[in-house]
Parts: C-alpha cells; structure tokens; sequence
C-alpha cells in the first residue's frame, strides 16, 4: 500500500514540518492513547487557578514538559488573523531575564528539545529534557508566561518569517490553498474559517501591539494547563510547580469569548480551483460536524468510528470501492475531525485515476456515501475498526509525548480527565444503529463545501518542462 | 493518512524536513546515554541461527522490531528505477493465501503495525504487535516477507499510486529540487536515480521485477534485526526462525562504485512557477567510518544541523528573516558520502539567502567555531541522547542502525565519550577540509527571475 504518496503534497508538505505532522495527527480521534496511563495520572489546581496534569512514565529519565494555554486563533479579533500563531513565534524573543533566541538555546544546552504551535482553539509550549532539567524548564516557561519582552525589531523580523511560513505551507501548495478556502466556506460566521496562519494581506500588518495585547490579555497562570510526562512523580512536580508557576498573580478575567455561531447551511456549496501545480484532479467534500466538546453523547465516538469503516485506510468501503473494484481513484478516503471546542468536521476525498474525469470519481465517490448511508456496516466492520482503536491507546502508552499531548489537548478543549479516560468504554458501546444514524444525519449536502482542484496542464510551460526532463531520465 | 486534516491542524513554530530527521537519526543513532539510561542490550542468536539484538521492556504489551538488509534502490534494474520503492509499497498487498484485501482486514484485525522503507542502500522494516497478537501477527510478518503474492490488481494499483505521486512531485520544488541535486552530483552512478524511480522506468515494472529483487535482497547473509518490548530471549529465538528462517542464505547484489560527488561550483536553476523558491546546495562529505565523521557531525550542529543553535538560522532566519526553513545535514551512503542543504525563501530573496549562506560556510571553514559553540553544540548532543530512547520503537530503530553501521553493541555506552572528545582544533581543520563554500553544487526551483543565476565565486 503506497497511500502516503498519494495523499498529494499536502500530506507531505506537513511532513516536512515536523511538529505540524504531530499537530494533523491530533485532530483525529482525540483520548485514545489514555488507557495505560489512566490510573497513574494526577490532576490538581494551583492556588493562582493554573491546571496541572502528571503522567508518570518511568521507562527513561526524560520529561516531556507542556504548557497550554486556552486560547488559538478562532479567539482572534477580526482583521488581527494570525496573531495567536505570531505570538506564538514572538514567545522565544526574550524576557527581562532570557535575552531574545537564547530561550531555545538554553534549552538545547542543557541537552533538551523545544518546540511551540498554534491551533484554533490552543497554544502550546513544550520542552523534552532529562529530568534533572525540568526545574529549569519550568522557570523559564513561567517567567516568559508573565514577562516577555518584545524588541521592534525583532517583531519585524519575524513577521517576514510567517510569510515564508505562509508561502512555503500554503501558496507553493495547490492543495492547501484549496484546504484553506473550503474551510472559509465550511465556517460561514464560525472564525474557524479563518487560517491560523493568518490572511496573508492581514499578516503583513501584525505588529507589536497587536501582540502584546493578545498577550496580555490570554497568558497568565488562570488560563493555562500543565502537563508533566515522563520520569517524575506527582508530588515533585506538585512541588516544582508551587515554586514556579505557583509564584505568579492570576489575571482577572482570563475566559475566552464564546463565538460566533454558525447559521443554519441553507445549500451544498462548490468550489473549483484550477492550478498547473495540481499534479492529478482530486474531489475533496467537507461537512460540518459536531465535536467531542461539542456532540450529544456518544455522537462522536460514533462518527470516528463511523468514518473508520467508511473511509480510513485501503481495509475502508471508499477505498476498496473507488480504488480497488471501481479503479477510477488512484486514492480515496476520509476523516472526522473532532477535537475542536465549538465544532467538528467530517469528510471524503478521492485522487482520480490518470485519464478519468473528475465527475466520474466524485459520481463514484456520491454513490458510495448513498450506498453506506443506506445499508451501514456489518458488525465484523465495527469490531475491527474498534479494535484498531482500542489496540491504538496501547500503542500510544508506548509514547509520552503522545500522552502529554491528550491530556493537554483535551483539558483545553473543555474535557474532563474522566471524558478522556473513558473513550474506550464509551467505543465499546456503539451500535450498527449509531453508526448509520450518524451516517445519515451528517453526511448532509446543505451542510458541504466540495472542492475540486484540477490541474491545468496547457497554461504551465514550467510544469511541462520539468515532467519532460523527467521522462527524460 | 490524513491528507485533508491540515485545515485545521496547528501550525509549529519549528521545523525539521523529513530528509533531516532521517539524517539526525543516522547520526545521533548510537548516541549514547546518560548513566542513568543504561539499558541492557542481549545478543540473540535463534536455533536456527538469526541473530538479533533485544532489549527486554516489560511496562508496556507490545514488541517493537526494526529490521533491515542491506539492498535498496541502488541494486534498481537499470531503466526500471523504482523498484525497490515499489516492493516496499506492495508487502501488505497480499501475501501466502491471503489476497490484498484479506491481508489488511487480517492485520487490522490483529491490530499488527508493519511497513517497509526503500532507501538508497538499505531495504528496512518497521513492526510492531500487541503482545497478545504477537503469534498471529509475527506468522503475517513471515509471509509478506517470504510468500508475497504480487498479485496483477494489487501491481498495477500499487504502480498507479506512485506514478500518481510522481505526479505530485514533479510540482512539488523541494522535491524538484532535491531529484536535480542527486542528479548533478552523482552523475552516472546509482545515487543519481530518484529512488522512488521515474514515471517512464515505473511504467515498465513488472511483477517478475519485484519478485526478483525480493529474492536477490532478502536474505538472512545481510539481515540485522533489533526487538525492543515484552518479550524474553527464550520467546524470541523461535519467533526470529519463524519470521526469517525460511529466507534463502546469501544475497546476490551487484558491486556498487564508490562515488564523489564532482567539485563544484555548479548552479543548476529550474523554471517552476510558485512565490517561494526552493534551493539544495552542498558537496561531498565523510563517510561514517571516515576519521573525522565524529567531528564533521558536531561541526555540522553548529553551522545547520543545530536548529535555532545554528548559524544558518541565525543568520538566515533569526537576524534577516529571509527564510522559515534553512538547515544543514551530512549523509552518509554507503558508497558515497554528502554534506547538503536545504533553504526555502521568496523568489527575489534567494540570491541572497546564497549569499549568506555561502558566506557562513566560508567563515566557518576560515575561523572555525568559537570554544563556546563547541561547549553548547556538546552540552546539546551528549544531553539530548536520552530522548532518543523514550519509546520502544525509537530503541530498537536506533539498535537496527548502529548494527547496520557496525558500531559496535557497546557504541551506546561510548558514544558521548566520542563527541566530548572533539577538540576546538580537529574541529577547525575539519571544517576547512569540510566546507568548500566556492565549490557548492546547488540546484533552485522557482521563479527565477530576479533570482541571480551565477554563484557567488567561480
């Protein structure tokens, strides 16, 4: 099976970016990994309202260290997109104490791994350290959380960067360029509309102030979480804590807005995008769903595992069907995303087979969905695809980053330790009747954007050339 | 395989290509551990004779094994380059009784983890199990290794998901790139050959092909195995025969010339419509075995392998924002060696993101490091080691490499002594034997106007 490949750049291009990779693997189903650690793990508050999450893992002495904050970019203000992500980036630039770039540096000295990203609904900062190392971690993430510095120029420096950031993630690739302009589409009042890179004439514009505001109004110890996985107990990172994290001053009022709702979905939305980088035709069609935080209980658990049978992997309905019997797909898929605060998403997507028009697959792809809608799945599907859920948390226990990560992931996205603990439970109680119930309800045209990219071979002389030189070779 | 879920994934501040990634790990493979991280590490050796290294892990249910031979897209038939990817992406298409279908159900079922990597030089394998599964899971292991069925459906839609994304990377400039670079540097050899292959040498693989690369390459002569998890010496003698037993005994692979990359300067532009460009540059490097591999690799830290502890970032990225992504790496093959690069920067900035880039290796081949970037670049590498040995998959990766690389079973243990050992002065003429700033081979995709088609020197 050589689906990697063929999930076109965009896959790629994510995994040249390696955390990005991690962060596109998190908005699967959200609590799997919890199971082995579920005994082990402590949740308490400190006095000044900051969370904290211990995940004992005695296999190395390393720690993997995270802070979130509750906040990303869906709690932007309008016409400031991309300043959750550019704050983000402005975090290593330096406090009082840590000159600007030395924060990573110290970190790399004392023989440690760091690294940050941005989603819509969360901000995190993480470091790997061997466990003598945390305290020093812990300080200088609590101090940058209250006392960052930002330098003009270094802010304009690193605004150029986002834009490479920007070019390199979206405007060197089709495929995301139409990503980024289905989802505009999916959310038509929701910012989850908005990329959180930003609009690229909005980033230009991002300054210093925008910044700090941003800054000042979400960082502080009453808006963010701790998690601590790895080589230490409960009690000493409760310890740790108190003298860091534990010393700064809430803010007041540090809850994030609730935003805007989306309107009902009145009509099927269409998009088509032409671009000579396209390599082959693809039909992608997104649905809004609900989230984990958001779904009836157990709608969720339904959907990812819904969403499993149907189209996750070449064992998958969509896939047998469109690339194995059918061959008009070269590959063909799908996904749930449902790890967001205020709303999910659900979706297929097929690469069309050299020399087959992109109607016929996405007519293929239309009758499948009708077909699986119509007569669900057999429960040999459910128990497999639950078993390769359930065999995943324990793969998962295998690595602390990913359980840092769940929890994390999680607790600021509204779940409680007991929500994430309880996904395998809450898996082993859905029925064939769910499974097509959900089916049903949320494969529902009004509710899709579809886009279709097609290359276009003629108007590139560029293309055309470096596919020659190849053939060439 | 969640192509589309990038809408609404977070974006990192940091970045690390896959090619860098691979290449940290080849060269942190061995890197030692603290003393605290001891672990022990058994030789194994099964009745029937397969050797493997073991490291018992009891906490967690599941065997991690990392296998390799030595044989990858180098041994392509010539004119059908490829060949080699293409059977890593046909092992799970059916295999012994099992049709494509009926394999993956199965291995679903079992919840068995396996997949399969074509590189230049090696042919690996990744396999995990739950201990539970691990007869029914190890049994599957055996027959896509030994018995896989190449069935004509499974072969031609394998064959059109790679010309597909060939497709894809043809528009793809760091692909471009990348491809055009090998292609420069290793003319007339085997390196020069995209491993994935071409469309036009894809279009001609056949099943007798894959059958017959299978048999020439999997063999017990070059196999090296590292299992890391829950499971006993004792246990798995039996479980290394039954996986491997049946493999014919010694390979039947062609001698391969050792290469050199030509000096340069030589700058290689190649027209491709898209607002960022996309550079590789580099030259010739130290093999692994090559005295001053050990030295090349820290000094390699502090130019561009190092992050934000590097100069390239600093320079490139931290002080001038010309680029978000711009680094460094050595690799080396097993007939060839390379020190290469990588930098993505808005059409009209490429010209001088060269610049600067030319002018930091030439300053470091000058001068050298100061004392205190070798003090940081050791604290970080000798530091960091215990990281790369947190999950049982990333030990027995590292197990299977420093086994490929002939390191030696204690190389974890003194590996740090190695890179404390580098002293201001091997790594100052390192450098200079190194870095040939005048002599780079670099290839661009973009738009290249505006972007100066002439290398600095030369």
């Amino acid at each position: 099976m050589i689906l990697e490949q063929i999930l076109s750049p965009s896959i790629w291009r994510t995994g040249l970016f390696a955390f990005c990779a991690i962060a596109a693997a998190m908005t699967l189903s959200l609590p799997s990994d919890s199971a082995l650690a579920a005994s082990a793990v402590s949740h308490f508050k400190l006095k000044n309202g900051m969370e904290v999450v211990v995940i004992p893992d005695h296999r190395a002495p390393v720690v993997t260290h995270m802070v979130w904050y509750r906040v990303g970019a869906a709690d932007e203000k309008r016409g400031v997109s991309g300043i959750a992500h550019f704050l983000e980036h402005l975090m290593f630039k330096g406090t009082k104490k840590i000159a600007p770039g030395e924060f990573s540096k110290i970190v790399a000295r004392n023989g440690g791994e760091d690294n940050a990203f941005t989603g819509q609904d969360a901000t995190s900062y993480f470091q790997r350290v061997a466990k003598d190392r945390l305290p020093l971690v812990m300080e200088m993430e609590a101090d940058r959380m209250v006392n960052l510095r930002l330098l003009e120029k270094d802010v304009l420096t690193e605004r150029k960067v986002i834009l490479e950031e920007r070019r390199s993630r979206v405007e060197n690739d089709p495929s995301n360029i139409l990503s980024e302009q289905m989802t505009a589409a999916l959310y038509q009042s929701h910012p989850y509309g908005t990329p959180i890179l930003g609009w690229e004439h909005e980033m230009r514009i991002l300054d210093r102030k925008a910044a700090t505001d941003f800054y000042e109004r979400y960082y502080a110890p009453n808006n963010a979480i701790l998690v601590v996985a790895g080589d230490v107990t409960a009690n000493e990172v409760k310890k740790l804590a108190h003298e860091t994290y534990g010393k700064l001053k809430p803010r007041i009022e540090r809850v994030r807005a609730a935003r805007p709702k989306e309107p009902p979905h009145r009509a099927p939305i269409r998009i088509n995008l032409e671009d000579p980088r396209a390599g082959r035709a693809t039909v992608q069609r997104s649905y809004l769903a609900p989230s984990y935080t958001s779904a009836e209980p157990g709608e969720a658990e339904a959907l990812d595992l819904m969403v499993k049978i149907l189209a996750s992997g070449s064992t998958s309905q969509i896939y047998k069907r469109l690339v194995v019997e059918q061959k008009k797909a070269a590959s063909a898929g799908g996904w749930f995303s449902g790890s967001g605060l205020d709303s999910g998403s659900l979706g297929v997507y097929a690469v069309a087979s050299d020399g087959v028009d992109i109607a016929d697959v996405e007519e293929a792809l239309d009758k499948a969905l009708a077909d699986f809608i119509e007569k669900g799945a057999t429960q040999k599907d459910l128990d497999r695809a639950r078993n390769s859920y359930i065999a995943s948390h324990i793969y998962g226990g295998d690595n602390q980053v990913r359980l840092a990560r769940r929890y994390g992931w999680g607790l600021v996205n509204g779940r409680t330790i007991a929500d994430i603990e309880g996904w395998p439970a809450r898996l082993e109680k859905v029925t064939l009747e769910d499974i097509k119930r959900v089916a049903k309800k949320y494969f529902d045209p009004a509710q899709s954007v579809t886009g279709v990219l097609r290359p276009v071979e003629k108007k590139n002389v560029d293309a055309k050339k470096a596919g020659h030189e190849d053939r060439k070779s | 395989m969640q192509s589309f879920t990038t809408a609404s994934a977070a974006w990192g501040r940091r970045i690390a290509c896959v090619a860098c990634l691979l290449i940290a790990f080849i060269l942190t493979m061995g890197s030692s551990t603290t003393a605290e991280a001891k672990m022990n590490i058994q030789e194994v050796t099964s009745p029937g004779g397969i050797k493997a290294w073991l490291v018992e892990s009891r906490q967690v249910p599941l065997i991690a094994m990392r296998f390799a031979f030595a044989g990858g897209a180098v041994h392509d038939a010539d004119g059908k380059e490829g060949i080699a990817h293409f059977v890593s992406g046909m092992l799970d298409e059916g295999a012994g009784d099992l049709k494509s279908v009926d394999f993956q159900e199965r291995q679903e079922e079992l919840a068995a983890r396996m997949s399969f990597e074509a590189g230049r030089d090696m042919f690996t394998g990744n396999f995990q199990t739950l201990t539970r599964n691990a007869n029914e899971a190890t049994e599957l292991l055996h027959l896509a290794l030994t018995k896989p069925r190449f069935d004509a459906g499974a072969v031609d839609r394998v064959k059109k998901q790679i010309l597909t994304g060939l497709k894809f990377d043809q528009n793809d400039p760091r692909r471009v790139a990348s491809k055009e670079w090998f292609k420069l540097a290793f003319k007339g050899h085997p390196y020069a050959r995209p491993v994935k292959g071409t469309m036009s040498s894809v279009a001609t693989i056949k099943r007798e092909d894959l059958s017959d690369f299978v048999s020439k390459v999997f063999t017990r002569d070059t196999l090296k195995v590292a299992v890391v998890g829950d499971i006993d010496a004792k246990t798995l003698g039996p479980m290394l025969d039954k996986v491997f037993g049946d493999l014919p005994t010694s390979s039947k692979l062609r001698t391969i010339a050792e290469a050199k990359p030509p000096a340069g300067p030589q700058r290689k532009v190649i027209e491709m419509n898209v607002p960022q460009s996309v550079a590789v540059f580099g030259h010739g490097g130290f093999k692994r075995k090559d005295k001053d591999f050990v030295s090349s690799y820290v000094l390699n830290y502090i130019l561009g392998g190092g992050g934000f502890n590097s100069r390239l970032t600093e320079e490139v990225r931290e002080k001038r924002g010309l680029a978000y992504s711009v680094y460094s790496y050595l690799s080396p093959y097993r007939h060839a060696a390379i020190y290469a690069g990588n930098v993505a920067t808005e059409n009209k900035s490429m010209t001088r993101s060269l610049e600067v880039i030319e002018d930091e290796l030439e300053r470091m081949a000058d001068k050298g490091p100061s004392a205190e970037e070798l003090k940081n670049a050791k604290q970080y590498l000798t530091g960091s080691y215990p990281l790369r040995f947190d999950t049982s998959s990333k030990i027995a990766s590292q197990l299977m490499w420093i086994q490929i690389e002939d390191l030696g079973i204690d190389y974890i243990d003194t590996r740090n002594s190695k890179i404390e050992a580098v002293t201001l002065q091997d790594i100052r003429r390192v450098a200079k034997r190194l870095l040939k700033a005048d002599g780079l081979i670099v290839t661009i995709v973009g738009k290249h106007k505006g972007v100066a088609n002439k290398p600095k020197k030369g």
